[in-house]
């Protein structure tokens, strides 16, 4: 009787697991292109630029499938093909995120997966990719490290790297005469807050060779409480207080900090902050200095394409596009470029992944935060304008203008070929050009 | 494996287990490898619960071995698989030598929060390590075996699953050896009474200290395995929640039978693969009701489906890989 039942078990356990095992037998995509996109859909940073991102991601291709999306993109799909997307989560380490890509190409046998907001990431899975000679489109993460540090075929990244919002935020200090003969600065204790510092650091000490250093806080990611930070800050009284925070500790950040009158005793400058400038609100201190990563959101151009994307993302989601839902539209439409390109050269065919990554090395195209440029790393990493702006709450909308706006070209605020960000910003960033 | 299998059977087992790999679908190799080597640092767990203790901070082992074999095999160019896990094996064995000592005085409670504490002091440091990439990490290169190197995709993911499989196998058998032996069955007698075993003549302290230095080989082996299949390491391998993953995996397999830790070490990482496929919003929600259902309704962990409850029939302190409470908490 006993075994009976343990047997049963047994027979039952075996069948569910023959089951799962059957579900994974992929099926022939033919007039499909299947994309896996992996994004923070749990975790801290899914509300900033997880969610955003997968909206975005849905919303650009529900259009492309439909063919609605302004010129050059009107084609429907990727080259006529319709865009099947795979979507799965980046949220639990790196570990978890190599396997996961392994089973979109091997068992979910996708085209191509796009897609990594986490720097950690993205250094994890791009060599798993290159041997497995499957094309992977970066789309986010901050660090200049993936193509500096070693050489990719398969591997692109459709978003400039970490280097030009700082060094970009100094030059617009610069050209708006802020004053700053001292320095403070928060950032998380994790490889963005502590390469984010310093890339600023070492920027400033270019365009304002005088400025003294005066407290410098790494508290710890996902801290939340900044009371002794603040007391700090405060007692140091530097012209300018520079931050990499983001998200929820950005939000805390500024909320503790406002009522203790820090906006008022020094400039406040952050690097990436645009995504909290919904959820803040008039808690925004007005004459904040920031950047979005790119010329994003309320700093955008305005253009065909950026319209169709702002005005259709926030009737689809109820909020204006910000950051991740901007960059991951950029990646979308840079692989749809590729495709198209691979398709005119053989004929129309679906191509193959070494059509795909030849047409993509080197690529340029247009996106609603302006023009990307494959120039870096042999044409795998790309390079665009940015911009920053200073805040200026609207009561009549209810919501934080961003005024002041000035742009930067992509070649003055992003090192040249071959040479690695943090030499290029210490060596006086040579070669840079800026209008 | 019951208590009568024969060593040589228990080879061919591995054997047939290594050449399924063959046919096993491709995604299914690298997911095995990571399973097997979280079903080594488990079966480590389970060797040091037997002592009444767990560690919630097998993390420190499992990076101090995925670190030591990154760094050699970043500067003196080290690939070889045999050899990584070796040094993996020997980093954490070397730690665990260390801190086995200090920790095998405090039991229960202190013993575990102690090991959760020195995980974290040590991925403290980690992050803060900006020459080791800080809290993003770096890559090695793809291992080899014995001089040769495998380029296609397939045949290395099975050179990985060979050899995690025939380590992990080895060191499962090596495991029954131990829990039959005299020093395994003190083990048990310190969890019941450490008093007594001390009036025995033996010491408690080194008893625990020996299984504290064997989890922690195991660990600083399996961390070589992780980083070989990942071929990335980052402090996240020293983090709480690691550990308490590879604490899971041991509660799921329950303490009756060394497959079931490779079972259930399998049979967690399918689901979450799966709930994250199908589910992408709610896969966590997935994983927790697997758990639980399993807690629920095998509190004797995965192995009592095929092991029957040996103390029917008879003592089971005597039996092999049995011991009479949940070994893991």
């Amino acid at each position: 009787m006993d075994r009976l039942r343990r047997t049963n078990r047994a027979v039952l356990f075996a069948s569910v697991a023959a089951t799962s095992l059957g579900l994974a037998v992929p099926a022939s995509a033919q007039e499909t292109f299947k994309l896996g996109i992996v994004t923070f859909l749990s975790g801290p940073a899914a509300d900033s630029f997880g969610v955003p991102a997968r909206n975005g991601a849905q919303f650009v291709i529900d259009q492309l499938n439909k063919g609605s999306v302004p010129s050059p993109y009107e084609k429907v799909g990727f080259g006529g093909m319709k865009i099947e997307p795979v979507i799965i989560d980046e949220n639990g380490g790196a570990t978890k995120q190599v396997q996961e890509l392994r089973n979109l190409y091997q068992r979910d046998n996708v085209d191509v997966v796009l897609g990594y907001i986490s720097s950690g990431d993205c250094l994890a899975v791009a060599p798993i990719a290159e041997e497995l000679k499957k094309m992977l489109v970066l789309m986010d993460c901050g660090t200049p490290r993936i193509f500096e540090e070693a050489k990719y075929n398969y591997v692109f990244r459709t978003a400039a790297h970490a280097t030009m919002d700082n060094v970009g935020l100094v030059r617009y200090m610069k050209a708006k005469n802020i004053k700053m003969d001292s320095l403070s600065a928060i950032n998380q204790d994790y490889a963005w807050g502590q390469d984010s510092r310093a890339d600023f650091v070492a920027a400033a000490q270019q365009l304002y060779p005088n400025v003294k250093v005066q407290t410098d806080l790494l508290p710890k990611f996902g801290a939340g409480q900044y009371g002794t930070e603040i007391s700090a800050l405060v007692g140091a009284g530097s012209d300018v207080v520079y931050s990499s925070l983001w998200g929820g500790d950005l939000q805390a950040f500024v909320l503790q900090s406002v009522p203790r009158g820090l906006s008022k005793r020094s400039q406040l400058v952050f690097s990436a902050a645009d995504h909290v400038l919904p959820p803040l609100g008039d808690k925004m201190p007005d004459g904040t200095i920031l950047g979005a990563r790119g010329a994003y959101g309320l700093m955008s151009q305005k253009s065909p394409l950026n319209d169709w994307l702002f005005k259709g993302y926030e009737a689809a989601n109820g909020v204006y596009p910000v950051q991740a839902a901007y960059r991951i539209t950029q990646s979308i439409l840079g692989l749809k470029a590729a495709v198209e390109k691979a398709m005119s050269k053989n004929g129309g065919k679906k191509p193959s992944t070494d059509e795909m990554v030849a047409a993509m090395t080197g690529l340029e195209w247009p996106s609603p935060g302006g023009l990307i440029q494959m120039k870096l790393a042999d044409g795998h990493q790309a390079i665009q304008p940015i911009a920053f702006s200073r805040t200026k709450y609207n009561p009549d909308l209810k919501r934080v203008d961003l005024v002041d706006i000035q742009y930067f070209a992509a070649e003055c605020v992003n090192p040249p070929p071959g040479v690695k960000s943090i030499d290029w910003i210490k060596g006086g960033m040579q070669g840079a050009k800026c209008n | 494996m019951k208590k009568d299998l024969h060593p040589l059977a228990m080879i061919a087992v591995i054997a047939g287990v290594t050449l399924f790999g063959r046919v096993l679908p491709t995604w299914t190799l690298s997911l095995a490898t990571i399973a097997a080597s979280n079903a080594l640092i488990a079966l480590g767990i389970v060797v040091l619960a037997r002592t009444g203790n767990v560690s919630f901070g097998q993390g420190l082992f499992f990076a101090a071995g995925g670190y030591g074999v990154a760094l050699i095999a970043n500067a003196w160019g080290l690939t070889d698989a045999v050899a990584q896990v070796i040094v993996g094996a020997a980093c954490g064995g070397l730690l665990g030598l260390v801190i086995g000592p200090l920790i095998a005085r405090y039991s229960g409670i202190f013993f575990g929060m102690l090991t959760l504490a020195l995980s974290m002091v040590f991925y403290g440091a980690l992050v803060k390590s900006t020459a080791l990439g800080g809290s993003d990490g770096f890559n090695v290169g793809r291992p080899s075996l014995f001089g040769m190197t495998f380029t296609d995709p397939r045949e290395a993911d099975f050179m990985l699953y060979a050899v995690s499989v025939i380590v992990t196998g080895l060191a499962g058998i090596g495991a029954t050896f131990l829990f039959r032996s005299e020093f395994g069955l003190a083990s048990l007698a310190v969890r019941e009474n450490n008093l007594r075993v001390e009036y025995l003549g033996l010491s408690a302290n080194r008893i625990i200290s020996i299984n504290f230095l064997i989890a922690a080989i195991f660990a600083g082996a399996s961390g070589a395995f992780a980083l070989m299949a990942q071929r990335h390491i980052d402090p996240q391998f020293a983090y709480w929640t690691t550990s308490g993953e590879f604490v899971f995996v041991a509660v799921l397999a329950g303490n009756q039978s060394v497959a079931a830790v490779f079972v259930a070490s399998m049979a967690l990482e399918l689901v979450r693969s799966f709930s994250n496929l199908y589910l992408p919003n709610t896969w966590q929600l997935v994983l927790g009701v697997f758990l639980l259902g399993v807690i629920l309704f095998l509190p004797r962990g995965i192995g009592s489906l095929w092991i029957r409850d040996r103390r029917k029939r008879r003592i089971s302190a005597t039996a092999p890989l049995t011991a009479e409470r949940g070994a893991a908490p």
